[in-house]
């Protein structure tokens, strides 16, 4: 089964906090990126995100292997968004759940962080003043 | 030999594509990339892109194939 998906319709936070949930598990940490209106003093309309996917998927879920070995999580999910996105939509969403807290408020930023180094996917911001540009940091 | 590319983001624009197979003496990725680049004005210097060649992360010295797809993948902005 895999746990990292690419998806080009909403994402269903309720519906994913569901899938981390195991009797041995003392808590869950959920991280939601939103798109927001500006960046760098720049007012942003909306978003398109691209991605090459079939290295998206395998990037992403060794993410997640790796993350669940590295700090013994119960369960690691993380779903980002494709297509085109409104300003306040959920770009991405990264959940998991661990015995304790400490590895899971870890493991969740230890997830998201490498999922922005690391997954080819890309960004291109459309701009009030109607320029857009590909982010490339 | 020839190799199908695709491209991503602001390569893409530059291309003005999102694939094309091509026609190349480029023996890995690092020659290839040497020649779309002129091809296309890319302006990213190798140093800041990452090559994957038939779905997989690679190195730029890998030996290409006939029908290998390559991707050079710009840095990502995902998140």
């Amino acid at each position: 089964m895999r746990h990292f998906h690419l998806s080009d319709t909403p994402i269903d936070a309720a519906a994913l906090r569901i899938t981390l949930e195991d009797p041995a598990a003392g808590g869950c940490v959920t991280f939601e990126g939103w798109v927001r209106d500006h960046n760098e003093a720049r007012h942003v309309t909306r978003l398109d995100y691209q991605a090459y996917g079939p290295l998206a998927d395998d990037e992403g879920e060794a993410i997640l292997d790796e993350a669940r070995a590295k700090f013994g999580l119960r369960a690691a999910r993380c779903v980002h968004r494709t297509g085109a996105l409104s300003i306040g939509e959920m770009a991405v969403w990264v959940g998991v759940s661990a015995d304790h807290r400490d590895a899971a408020f870890a493991a969740c930023r230890w997830i998201i962080d490498e999922v922005k180094r690391r997954v080819p996917i890309w960004k291109n911001e459309h701009y009030a003043d109607g320029e857009s540009g590909w982010l490339h940091p | 030999m020839k190799v199908k590319l695709l491209y991503f983001a602001s390569l893409a624009d530059r291309a003005g594509r999102s694939e094309e197979t091509r026609e190349t003496a480029a023996t890995n990725p690092r020659d290839l990339y040497a020649e779309v680049s002129r091809a296309h004005a890319f302006a990213l210097a190798p140093d800041r892109v990452r090559v994957a060649v038939n779905g997989a992360l690679t190195d730029w010295e890998r030996a290409l194939a006939d029908g290998d797809e390559v991707v050079f993948l710009p840095p990502v902005s995902g998140g």
